[in-house]
């Protein structure tokens, strides 16, 4: 008994030294290849720090809060972008929910009999959430010209891919109960899944469409880095032109409006989960 | 008869033609689609543009086949800047779980401090993470300059606030009879920590540092994009110079690669945890 602890004992520190030291290697060699320089570090970060000294500081050398008036001073002009974001993520999200609802069926073991189509819709939904937005958005910049449309299509694919792995786990958990009672009263394919499966899957689906238009709402205010639209074409400028009050106020205005959006969603799935569980 | 009434009683709701539940659905359902007509218009995402751009992007498509990283220097190249963005996304997970762990307990409301100081730490994790990669990278670009050093310390940077929240999290979940069972011993607070929350933790963190890396080999493929290293330059490289049959190798590379660090955390944290899910 002793023993066979003490040896359970030995095996699992052995393990725990072999793993740090694979991480060790990994670390330094990536150390080696990422340019890590302690001192270009150390040298800079105050670099760093009058950053973020500068960035709450308005052109006058005043503190930013002092002056709301000034430091927002581009409002008129930023709101409308900021809604444009909002509503990217939006158009995007619904598309791409709408996408992920036609596919996750078919990627379902239990409501298609075919293994061949669940294969095929499965690698196909990988594929679309593997790759990441920004490498569409760059692709169908060229295809579909500047502005937001490149930037909705680029979300609306990568929501498709990662919604319809979750939508179709979430067809795969529900009771087969229903569908079999659809089944044994003579329903078709289509009936199975309007009145067996989608009552007892429709409040999860919306509620990780939220999830999913809170993400968005991030992806789309940097979708403008490449030229899609949203407020991060205007971040991109003033970050590159170095106007640091600017910077900070759409920095807040981004973080607000993530924030306020992450506290409704929020409130909102609460709710849808908790009427699902009741139901 | 009988039954038909019976459940008329029970479920007298559902036998109304309308109640307010279905009115509010109309009515929510009727503000989403007039929501998403207007984004449609306002958007400028008119049938012709759309058609027009997926013609574009069909001829886009035919030049990219078949991929092809043209010659062994370039395929080399890529590989190495694949490299580095594995490199980047390794660092950056490591770099932030290692500052993350102990200001984790900072931000836990059994183990913090001072609450004073937890609120903080809490709000501090909000605003790390609630500023994007990209812009992260932006900002140290200008630090330390270009080159995936800035990649690796946006990337730390914003799995920072990730992990802080998490960390805290789950040092709030953890179960207090062993943490109760050594207060009883007469064990000091480093005791309660080690002893205690420690061994419950270890794992559950373990996994969500994995899934975070997963997630980082996404991130770090596009922070190149803006000039933080990694593969993502040479994406936008070969767009603006119009090389398709490069620029669909390197995305196949990408994607090839991310597909094969998801199995390997899977796997990974498949062996850490077990079948127990997060």
């Amino acid at each position: 008994m002793g023993l066979a602890y003490a040896q359970a004992m030995v095996a699992k520190r052995r393990q725990l030294w072999l793993g740090s030291m694979v991480l060790g290697v990994c670390v330094l060699f990536s150390g080696h290849i990422a340019e890590i320089s302690f001192s270009k570090f150390f040298d800079n970060i105050g670099a760093f720090t009058s950053y973020i000294g500068r960035i709450s500081h308005l052109e006058n050398g005043q503190w930013v809060v002092s002056d709301p008036i000034e430091w927002f001073w581009g409002w008129k002009k930023w709101l409308p972008l900021l809604g444009q974001t909002l509503l990217m993520a939006y158009v995007g999200t619904l598309l791409g929910a709408l996408g992920a609802f036609t596919f996750c069926f078919f990627a379902s073991k239990n409501v298609t009999a075919s293994q061949g189509v669940v294969f095929v819709t499965r690698r196909l939904l990988e594929f679309l959430r593997t790759v990441p937005e920004l490498v569409f958005a760059l692709i169908f910049v060229v295809a579909f010209s500047l502005g937001p449309l490149p930037g909705i299509l680029a979300l609306a694919i990568h929501t498709t891919g990662a919604l319809g792995k979750l939508f179709a786990e979430v067809v795969e958990n529900a009771d087969m109960k229903p569908v079999e009672g659809i089944i044994a009263a003579g329903g078709s394919w289509l009936h199975k899944v309007r009145f067996a499966v989608l009552p007892q899957v429709a409040s999860n689906f919306a509620s990780y469409a939220l999830l999913r238009f809170e993400i968005n709402v991030r992806g789309a205010a940097v979708l403008g880095f490449v030229g899609a639209g949203g407020i991060g074409q205007t971040l991109l400028e003033v970050i590159r032109k170095f106007y640091y009050a600017d910077i900070s106020a759409l920095l807040v205005l981004i973080i607000g409006t993530v924030m306020v959006i992450d506290t409704v969603t929020e409130k909102i799935r609460h709710r849808l989960i908790g009427q699902s569980v009741a139901s | 008869m009988n039954k038909h009434e019976e459940l008329r009683q029970r479920f007298s709701l559902k036998f109304q033609p309308f109640y307010y539940g279905h009115l509010r659905a109309i009515a929510i359902a009727l503000v989403a689609t007039a929501l998403f007509f207007y984004g449609l218009l306002s958007l400028e995402m008119t049938f012709a543009r759309i058609m027009g751009g997926i013609g574009e992007l069909g001829r886009m498509v035919v030049l990219m086949l078949p991929p092809d990283p043209g010659t062994w220097t370039r395929t080399a190249i890529y590989l190495y800047a694949m490299l580095e963005t594995l490199a980047i996304a390794l660092l950056g997970t490591f770099t932030a779980a290692i500052v993350a762990f102990p200001l984790g307990f900072l931000a836990a409301r059994n183990t913090t401090v001072n609450r004073v100081i937890q609120f903080f730490a809490r709000r501090s994790f909000d605003t790390l993470r609630g500023v994007d990669i990209l812009i992260w990278a932006l900002i140290w670009i200008n630090v330390v300059g270009l080159g995936p050093f800035a990649g690796v310390l946006a990337l730390a940077m914003s799995d920072l606030g990730i992990f802080g929240k998490l960390f805290s999290e789950a040092i709030e979940a953890a179960d207090e009879r062993p943490v109760e069972g050594i207060l009883s011993t007469g064990g000091s607070s480093v005791a309660v920590v080690r002893f205690g929350i420690l061994p419950q933790l270890l794992p559950v963190l373990l996994s969500q540092v994995l899934y975070a890396f997963e997630s980082n080999t996404r991130s770090a493929s596009i922070i190149g994009i803006v000039g933080a290293g990694g593969i993502g330059s040479i994406l936008s490289e070969q767009i603006r110079t119009v090389e398709f049959q490069q620029l669909s190798f390197v995305i196949l590379l990408i994607w090839a690669t991310v597909s094969l660090i998801d199995l390997g955390c899977a796997r990974l944290r498949f062996a850490i945890i077990g079948a127990r899910a997060l």
